[in-house]
C-alpha cells in the first residue's frame, strides 16, 4: 500500500514552534510567521472584545425609543467607535493577519514568509496604531461615524478626530506590509511542484485580498491626511465654507472603503472554500471559476464605490453606471455560492464544527449578497440608504460572512495552531447558538429599515421598538454564543486532547507536518505531486481511500 | 406612525412610492427564491451525502462548463432586469417637472427650515397639498444632512454650498415622518419632523392663515438693492455693466472661455460667491465676491427674485401681504466652529 507523503519525522518531534524558545523576548522579537500569527490572534481578539462591548451599549440604548440610557453625545461616540474598532482593528486584519500569516507559508510549502522582519514590523505598526486609537477613545472619543464624512469631521466635530485618524492612518501601513509580504511569498516561495492551479483556494483569496491591501489602502491614507490638513490648517479641501467640496471626500473615502468590504469578505470566502472541500472530501467544483472569481471581485471591486453615493448629489448618469457595475460585481460572488453548493453533491459530508460554520456562512452570505442587490438598484437604494436596511445588509456580510468564516477557520486549523483539539460538542453547540442569535439580531433590521428607521439614531419613533427589542434579544444570544468558544479555545490550549498531525485526514500541505509544526514548518522541502483537494491518489481509489498517515506514523 | 395594510411596508403616499414597492417586492421574491433554493439544496445534500464511514472517499467530480455558464448567465440576466427597472424609476424621477411648486428647504444642526414660495415659513413641518407636484430646493448651512420622507420613498442629501432638488406628488392625505438620514452630529436623531399632506382647499386655507411673512422673492429684491447688485445688473435685472438677469434660469449662457452652460441654481450661486469662476461673454471680470456676505437663505431669496424677473421686464414678485417686513440683518456666515 502506498502512503500519502508527509514531510515530518516518523516519530513525533518534541520541539515545535511553541516550545522552541521560551520567554517574552522570544515572542516579541520572533520572526516566525506562526508566532506572529499568534501575536495578531491575541491582539485582534482584544479589539473584537472591545468592539463587542460597544455593540452591547448600542443594543441596550436601542431597547427603548427614548434616548434614556446614554446621552446622545455618548451614543454617537459608541457607534462610531464600534465601527472603527470592528472594521479597522478586527475585520480587516482578522483572517489575513492570523490564519493567513500562519497558513500561507505552510499551504504553499515554504519555511516562512518572504520578509519575516517586515512581518513582525507589521504587527508592531498595528499595535502602535491600536494604542493611538485607544488613546483617542480614552481621551474623549470620536463621534464622526466610522465614515468620517466631511465637513462634519473637518469642521464641526469637537472630538478626537485627528488622534483616531492617525491610528487608522498608521494601521493602514500594517495592512500594506502584510499584503506585500503575501504577494511576494505566493509568487516566489511555492514549493517545487506547487503550480498556481494546485494552490489551495485559500491562497488565491489571500492573494486577491493582498492586491486590494496594496492598491486601496494608500487612498485611505491620503484621504485621512487631507482631513487632518483641513482640520488643522484650515486648507479648503472638503468644507465649502473654505472653498472645498464635501462630495470629493465621499469619492475618496469609498474608493478605498468599498474595496475594503472585499478585503473583509474575500479571505472568508477562501476559508469557506477550504472547509467545504475538506469536510465533504470533494475537490471544489469549478476550481478555476472559484479562483478567478476572487480575482474578478478584487479588480471590479474598485469600480463600484459610487453606489454608496446615489443620494449624495452625484450625477444621474454616474449613478446609473455605478448601479450597473454593482450588479455586475455580484456575479462572481454568485458563482462562488453555486460552486460551493455543487461541491457538496455526492460528497462525504461531516458535521464537524468548522463545517457547520461554513454551511452557515453560505446561507447568510447568500442573504447578505442578495440584499446587496436592493442597494445596487437605485430606486430602492434611494429609499433604504442610510437606514437600518443597510446596517442589516453589511452585518450579514461582515458578521454572517467574515466572522463565521473566521471562527470556522479557527476551529479547523486549531489542532495545527495549538496542537490540541477543541471540545467538539461545545463547538457545535456554540456554532448553532451564534447562527440563531445572529439571525434574530439582524433579520428584524431589514424590516425596520424598509419601514424607514434611519441609522445612527439615538432615539427613534416608538413604532420601531418591536424590531429593536428583537434585535437586542438576538444580540444577547449572539454575545453568549461568542463567549463560549472564547472560553473553550483558551481552555483547550492546556487541557484539550493532543492533536495528531492530520486529525481530519486531509491532503493539504499544512497537514503533512507535525501539530504544532516545527519552527521551519517542514523538515524536508516538500515536493508537490498532487492536485489541490486530491483526497486520495488515484491508484488508491480501490483501497476504499484509507488515509495513510496512520501507516506513516508506524513506519 | 403609520404602516400600510401590507405587513412590513410603510405607508405609500406618493406617486413614486408604489413603483418603488413593486420593485422591492420583485427583489424580495428573487431573494427569497434563491435563499430557499440554496439552503434547500444544501440541507438536502448535507443529509443525503452525510459521511457514513470514516474512511469513505467520494469520487472526484471535475466540474462542468455548462453548469458554470448557466449559473453565470442566468443570474446576470436577472441582475440586469433589476438594474433596468431600478434605473428606469430613478431616471424618470430625476428631473423635477416644469410646473412644480417650489419650496425651499434649509437644513442646519438640528432643524429643518422650510419656506414656501409665497413666504410662509415653518420649522420641522412641511405642509403640502394633495395631488400637486412639489419641488424641494435644498441647501444646508453647516454640514451634510439628508431629507428623507419614508412614506414618499424619497431621499436626497442636503449639502452646504450646493443646491440639491427632489420632487414628489403626494397621493394620500395624512401626517408622515420627516427624517434627517445623514449623520450630522449630536442631535442628529432629533432632526425630525412631519410632512402634512392636506386637501388642496384645506392647504390654501392654511396658506392664507399664515400670511404676514415676506415672500422670498420680495426679500430677495430688497437684498438686490441693499447689496448694490442694482448698479451693474439694473433695477429690474435688465443688465448694464453686468449681464442681464431677466429670464436667466434655464437660459443658455455663453462664457468668455468659449464654453456655455444652462443657468441653474448652482451656477447662480457660484456667480454670486465666486464671480471670477465663469465670466459671461462680452463682460469684464469686475464683480466683487459676496462669499461670506450672504447666508444660504439669502442666496435662496436672491435666486427667487431672479426667477421672478419675467422677460417683460418688470419684477413679477408680489408679496401676499403688501406690508413689507424689514428683512433680518444679514447674519455673518453660518456658524463655524
Amino acid at each position: 500500500m502506498k502512503a500519502i507523503e508527509t514531510f515530518q519525522l516518523p516519530t513525533a518531534a518534541k520541539v515545535n514552534y511553541i516550545n522552541a524558545e521560551y520567554g517574552l523576548k522570544s515572542w516579541l522579537l520572533t520572526r516566525d510567521h506562526k508566532r506572529i500569527a499568534l501575536l495578531y490572534l491575541g491582539s485582534i481578539s482584544f479589539f473584537f472584545f472591545l468592539g463587542g462591548l460597544y455593540a452591547m451599549f448600542i443594543r441596550l440604548e436601542l431597547l427603548t425609543p427614548q434616548g434614556d440610557f446614554l446621552s446622545s453625545a455618548t451614543y454617537n461616540k459608541v457607534f462610531t467607535q464600534h465601527g472603527i474598532i470592528m472594521i479597522f482593528f478586527f475585520l480587516i486584519p482578522s483572517i489575513p493577519a492570523t490564519l493567513g500569516n500562519f497558513l500561507v507559508p505552510m499551504m504553499i510549502g515554504a519555511k516562512d514568509l518572504a520578509f519575516p522582519r517586515i512581518n513582525l514590523l507589521s504587527w508592531y505598526i498595528y499595535m502602535l496604531a491600536g494604542i493611538i486609537t485607544i488613546y483617542a477613545l480614552l481621551a474623549g472619543g470620536i463621534d464622526t461615524g466610522w465614515t468620517f464624512y466631511a465637513p462634519y469631521s473637518t469642521t464641526f466635530s469637537n472630538s478626537y478626530v485627528i488622534a483616531a485618524g492617525l491610528g487608522i492612518f498608521i494601521n493602514g501601513f500594517s495592512s500594506i506590509l502584510t499584503g506585500l509580504n503575501f504577494i511576494v511569498t505566493i509568487h516566489t516561495m511555492r514549493a517545487p511542484g506547487m503550480t498556481w492551479f494546485r494552490l489551495p483556494l485559500f491562497i488565491w483569496a489571500q492573494y486577491a485580498t493582498s492586491l486590494i491591501f496594496v492598491l486601496g489602502t494608500p487612498v485611505l491614507a491620503i484621504t485621512i491626511l487631507l482631513v487632518a490638513f483641513e482640520r488643522l490648517a484650515h486648507v479648503g479641501i472638503f468644507d465649502p465654507a473654505l472653498g472645498g467640496d464635501p462630495v470629493l471626500f465621499q469619492h475618496l473615502f469609498w474608493f478605498y472603503s468599498h474595496p475594503a468590504v472585499y478585503i473583509m469578505v474575500l479571505p472568508g470566502m477562501g476559508v469557506v472554500s477550504e472547509l467545504i472541500a475538506n469536510f465533504s472530501r470533494k475537490n471544489i467544483f469549478g476550481y478555476k471559476f472559484v479562483a478567478f472569481s476572487s480575482m474578478a471581485i478584487a479588480v471590479f471591486g474598485f469600480l463600484v464605490w459610487g453606489h454608496h453615493m446615489f443620494v449624495s448629489s452625484q450625477s444621474v448618469y454616474a449613478g446609473m453606471i455605478f448601479s450597473f457595475l454593482s450588479f455586475a460585481v455580484a456575479i462572481p460572488s454568485a458563482i462562488k455560492v453555486f460552486n460551493w453548493t455543487a461541491t457538496l453533491y455526492k460528497g462525504s459530508i461531516s458535521y464537524d464544527t468548522p463545517m457547520l460554520y461554513a454551511l452557515g456562512f453560505i446561507g447568510l452570505f447568500t442573504i447578505g449578497g442578495m440584499t446587496g442587490l436592493f442597494l445596487a438598484s437605485i430606486a430602492v437604494d434611494v429609499h433604504v440608504t442610510d437606514t437600518y436596511f443597510v446596517v442589516a445588509h453589511f452585518h450579514y456580510i461582515m458578521v454572517g460572512g467574515t466572522l463565521l468564516a473566521y471562527l470556522g477557520g479557527l476551529h479547523y486549523w486549531w489542532p495545527k495552531i495549538s496542537g490540541r483539539m477543541y471540545p467538539e460538542g461545545w463547538g457545535r453547540f456554540s456554532a448553532l447558538v451564534i447562527f440563531v442569535g445572529f439571525n434574530l439580531t439582524f433579520l428584524p433590521q431589514f424590516v425596520a429599515g424598509y419601514l424607514g428607521m434611519p441609522r445612527r439614531y439615538h432615539a427613534y419613533p416608538p413604532e420601531f421598538q418591536v424590531f429593536n427589542v428583537l434585535s437586542s434579544a438576538g444580540a444577547s444570544i449572539l454575545g453568549f454564543g461568542l463567549l463560549v468558544p472564547a472560553i473553550y479555545l483558551v481552555w483547550s490550549m492546556r487541557y484539550g486532547k493532543h492533536a495528531e498531525a492530520n486529525p481530519w485526514h486531509l491532503p493539504g500541505l499544512e497537514w503533512r507536518t507535525a501539530s504544532p509544526p516545527p519552527t521551519e514548518n517542514f523538515l524536508v522541502t516538500p515536493v508537490v505531486t498532487w492536485e489541490a483537494y486530491e483526497f486520495a491518489p488515484p491508484e488508491e481509489m480501490q483501497v476504499v481511500g484509507k488515509f495513510r498517515d496512520e501507516v506513516v506514523s508506524t513506519e | 406612525m403609520q404602516t400600510s395594510w401590507i405587513p412590513f411596508i410603510p405607508e405609500s403616499a406618493s406617486t413614486v412610492s408604489s413603483k418603488v414597492d413593486a420593485l422591492y417586492f420583485y427583489l424580495s421574491g428573487v431573494t427569497l427564491f434563491f435563499t430557499l433554493l440554496i439552503s434547500g439544496v444544501i440541507v438536502f445534500f448535507v443529509i443525503k451525502y452525510r459521511r457514513r464511514s470514516p474512511f469513505e472517499i467520494p469520487r472526484p467530480i471535475a466540474g462542468s462548463h455548462k453548469l458554470e455558464t448557466m449559473w453565470s448567465v442566468i443570474p446576470f440576466i436577472i441582475a440586469m432586469s433589476m438594474f433596468a427597472w431600478g434605473a428606469q424609476i430613478y431616471f424618470e424621477n430625476s428631473r423635477p417637472p416644469k410646473n412644480a411648486d417650489e419650496i425651499y428647504v434649509v437644513g442646519k444642526q438640528w432643524m429643518w427650515k422650510i419656506q414656501h414660495s409665497t413666504g410662509q415659513r415653518e420649522i420641522n413641518e412641511l405642509h403640502v397639498p394633495l395631488g400637486r407636484k412639489i419641488k424641494l430646493i435644498m441647501t444646508a448651512e453647516d454640514t451634510i444632512h439628508s431629507f428623507f420622507i419614508p412614506a414618499f420613498r424619497i431621499k436626497e442629501d442636503v449639502l452646504p454650498g450646493k443646491y440639491t432638488t427632489q420632487w414628489f406628488e403626494a397621493t394620500k392625505a395624512g401626517t408622515y415622518h420627516l427624517f434627517c438620514a445623514e449623520y450630522c452630529g449630536m442631535n442628529h436623531s432629533g432632526m425630525i419632523g412631519s410632512v402634512i399632506v392636506m386637501q388642496p382647499a384645506e392647504f390654501d386655507n392654511w396658506l392664507s392663515g399664515n400670511v404676514g411673512q415676506q415672500s422670498p422673492a420680495v426679500a430677495g429684491q430688497q437684498l438686490y438693492q441693499s447689496l448694490g447688485c442694482i448698479t451693474c445688473h439694473g433695477a429690474n435685472g435688465e443688465g448694464g455693466r453686468g449681464p442681464a438677469l431677466v429670464g436667466l434660469f434655464g437660459r443658455k449662457v455663453d462664457l468668455t472661455n468659449g464654453q456655455s452652460l444652462i443657468a441653474d441654481e448652482a451656477y447662480v450661486r457660484e456667480s454670486i460667491e465666486n464671480p471670477q469662476a465663469k465670466i459671461v461673454a462680452g463682460f469684464g471680470p469686475i464683480m466683487p465676491t459676496f462669499q461670506g456676505q450672504v447666508t444660504p437663505e439669502q442666496l435662496i431669496q436672491l435666486m427667487s427674485f431672479i426667477k421672478s424677473l419675467q422677460v417683460t421686464g418688470a419684477p413679477a414678485a408680489t408679496a401676499p401681504n403688501p406690508k413689507l417686513i424689514p428683512s433680518p440683518a444679514p447674519s455673518a456666515a453660518p456658524n463655524r466652529q
